[in-house]
């Protein structure tokens, strides 16, 4: 993408000015055209007027990536990923122009999902002037936080507003040379959401990207930062049950969470990208790098995941257990159908004393999918009296699918104990007959088998996106019998 | 309410269980089916049920005037048929409360009967559960999750007072069961008897027709009904055993 020098040098003799950011590109349009190098990287710093430190922490994490390669250890089937062939930054597409343009499987899905009629054409891309009276409640909402001190906002007005904040925590706990997507994400982030808790706040509502439909737009490479300060609670939710398509295939997000002493944050995640059609062909891949850290002591963080889109999911949630009586939990429902896969799990590293760690996992997998759990509890030297409780289990429905379990228990302290449980079952014929016998129909009798199966992860999260989490596991099971 | 005609059914892999029954059941009637291991007594619940893994070769059934093997399972017992499974099943995580409401509604809703909330279900509940004298922790848990085999039984009972079925059928529902839970369950069915509803009870003992009397019994022997009479019928059986029906046990 970058021009040869000599036209560079033939740009500026005639324009008799230097290019402030020594590329060619014009700055003032709203899009690149496919590729990355290191103007691509300097183009999205500047169309966010960001500050030199956040551009060279860019620059850095773009560097440690061209000396990357991409990882291969996972049990998933990846077709290559041409990392020039995509733009890094884009104005979004136009949506349809009235509700009747949408593709009806769509809003058969919301119907299913049972979202409000007033939503669904703005989450259909529709642009609609006033869908609901959005404006107010958001100021409402953001009121009521800033009265308690809450910082919750959008990542790049925090680097606006809130600098030191930002470069105090930004790559603390995922650093750009973490991983080869943790490095991508690093250098060429689009946005994502920031929130600060001050000490001893309990954040009094369920921050999320507020509305289903903002939720909606996320980008193809999120950065989301939160931290919690001493004594401090939060309970984040994101994403969104509804269904979503994006031009972008790969989906690589980032996200930090910081717990001081004393402090609780609550993640929870309902992700239902689009998986790719019934052939398996087409659908986003979802490859995230969560981490979080117990920074403090007594600090706990917890991880609640329904994954139940994307054509591949590769993610692990992961718990740094760095104070003493820190505690970290787990819970996950992984769904693949179709020809869907995921290498989803978490990693659970206890550093402090008396540090402790739960992780639940539900894994279904029905048609051809291919679900697996990737684990490791690590107890490093110092950890005295480590405790972990691990519960994985998969349900197979059909017989082409596949569940695979990979734990990893590194203990290098005597004193730890760690329990480790796994089952494997299939959805009966003898269940599902039981059901349809009391006058249930098979599909209303999968949905209850399965939501019976989740139900421990399904009672982590929060009310609304429990309820919603329950349809979308039928929805997302749709055909898988009979 | 049911009339069975010329029933031949296999084994969808297998061989023929069913050969040849024919059976009228009116309603209001409570009728036994007894018969010697591997004469097709459950085979004939299967069958009525619904329940997959079955071929029917011949023969047609009739319920309420409906061609009843046309429908699926679950659209059977929505016309009202219950099945008190032998061995019902565990459904982990799915709480006896929800699954029961789930199932109560689902009948509700094809009746075009208003669908009970949860106030209104937990008052019929409770009634009912005091009748079994079930406790009502027994509810708190996933279906049959833990129930010891008479505890089993009585939730199977205890979910037909609560769905009220038009034809009940009964499988081997004595088997396992001690002298009190005996005379629980007993007490239960016989609770339902209606004059708009059918029984039928599939047995090996005449035991349990000492609690719930029969109007008919009929002895299925080698896949067909080989003799019809009332209640003195399971007496004579208790004296002489199968063998006095020849026999032909498959």
């Amino acid at each position: 993408m970058t021009a040869p020098d000599d036209s560079l040098e033939t740009v500026r003799s005639v324009t008799g000015e230097g290019y402030k950011y020594g590329f060619v590109t014009d700055i003032e349009s709203d899009s690149l055209p496919p590729g990355l190098d290191e103007d691509t990287v300097r183009f999205i710093s500047a169309k966010k007027h960001e500050p030199q430190w956040l551009l060279d922490w860019r620059l850095e994490a773009f560097r440690h990536w061209q000396k990357m390669e991409s990882p291969e250890w996972a049990k998933l089937n990846i077709a290559p990923i041409d990392y020039q062939a995509a733009s890094y930054y884009s104005a979004p597409k136009q949506g349809p122009k009235s509700i009747d343009e949408v593709d009806p499987e769509l809003l058969k899905t919301y119907e299913k999902l049972g979202i409000p009629l007033s939503e669904r054409a703005a989450l259909a891309g529709v642009a609609v002037d006033a869908v609901f009276d959005s404006v107010s409640v958001a100021t409402t909402f953001k009121g009521k936080l800033a009265e308690l001190g809450i910082i919750f906002c959008s990542f790049g007005e925090a680097v606006r507003e809130h600098p030191d904040l930002v470069r105090k925590y930004l790559g603390s706990v995922v650093p750009q040379g973490d991983n080869f997507f943790a490095a991508l994400n690093s250098a060429v982030f689009s946005d994502g959401s920031f929130a600060y808790v001050p000490p001893g706040v309990r954040c009094p509502m369920e921050l999320s990207t507020y509305f289903r439909i903002n939720a909606a737009k996320s980008g193809q490479f999120e950065r989301t930062l939160l931290i919690a300060d001493k004594g401090a609670y939060v309970s984040y939710l994101e994403g969104c049950t509804a269904p979503q398509r994006d031009e972008n295939q790969l989906h690589a997000a980032v996200v930090e969470l910081i717990a001081l002493e004393d402090a609780e944050i609550k993640y929870s995640t309902v992700q239902n990208w689009y998986p790719g059609d019934a052939e398996g062909k087409g659908g986003i891949y979802n490859f995230v790098t969560k981490r979080g850290a117990c920074r403090g002591n007594r600090a706990k963080i917890s991880w609640t995941q329904v994954e139940t889109g994307s054509a591949i999911t590769w993610k692990y949630p992961s718990c740094l257990l760095e104070g003493d009586d820190t505690v970290g939990e787990f819970y996950s429902v992984a769904i693949t159908n179709n020809f869907q896969q995921a290498d989803t799990g978490t990693k659970m590293i206890h550093l402090g004393r008396n540090s402790s760690s739960t992780i639940i996992s539900k894994g279904i997998s029905a048609g051809r999918g291919q679900n697996t759990y990737r684990g490791l509890v690590r107890v490093q030297p110092k950890a005295q009296n480590a405790r972990n409780y691990t519960q994985c289990d998969s349900l197979l429905i059909g017989d082409r699918c596949g569940a695979h379990t990979v734990p990893y228990i590194e203990v290098r302290n005597p004193s730890a104990r760690v329990e480790h449980e796994a089952t494997t079952s299939k959805i009966s014929d003898d269940q599902l007959f039981y059901c349809q016998q009391r006058g249930l129909s098979k599909e209303d009798a999968l949905s209850l088998i399965v939501n019976g199966f989740c139900r421990e992860v399904l009672k982590e999260l929060p009310m609304e996106f429990a309820v919603e989490a329950q349809k979308l596991l039928a929805v997302s099971l749709e055909g898988s019998v009979g | 309410m049911l009339e069975i005609k010329n029933l031949h059914a296999k084994l969808s892999e297998g061989r023929e269980i069913l050969k040849g029954i024919d059976l009228s059941v009116k309603a209001g009637e409570v009728h036994a089916i007894m018969g010697p291991n591997g004469s097709g007594k459950s085979t004939l619940a299967s069958v009525l049920s619904g329940k997959p893994g079955y071929e029917v070769t011949e023969g047609r059934v009739s319920y309420q005037g409906k061609d009843l093997l046309a429908l699926s399972a679950d659209e059977r017992a929505r016309e009202g048929i219950f099945l008190a499974f032998q061995y019902p099943v565990e459904i982990p995580g799915v709480n006896n409360m929800y699954f029961l409401r789930a199932a109560l509604n689902a009948g509700r809703r094809h009746r075009g009967e208003a669908e009970l909330d949860a106030g209104q279900f937990l008052k019929a509940v409770r009634a009912k559960l005091k009748e079994l004298e079930i406790g009502e922790d027994l509810l708190q848990r996933a279906v049959n999750v833990g129930f010891s085999g008479g505890e089993k039984k009585r939730n199977e009972i205890f979910q037909m007072a609560m769905l009220e079925p038009k034809l009940a059928l009964l499988d081997e529902t004595d088997s396992g069961l001690d002298i009190d839970a005996l005379r629980l369950v007993s007490k239960g069915v016989n609770a339902q008897r209606a004059p708009d509803r059918a029984i039928v009870m599939i047995t090996h003992y005449q035991r349990l027709l000492d609690y719930i009397e029969p109007d008919h019994v009929h002895v299925l022997s080698g896949g067909k009904i080989v003799r019809s009479g009332d209640k003195s019928l399971a007496t004579e059986l208790e004296k002489h055993g199968y063998a006095m029906f020849g026999d032909a046990a498959a």
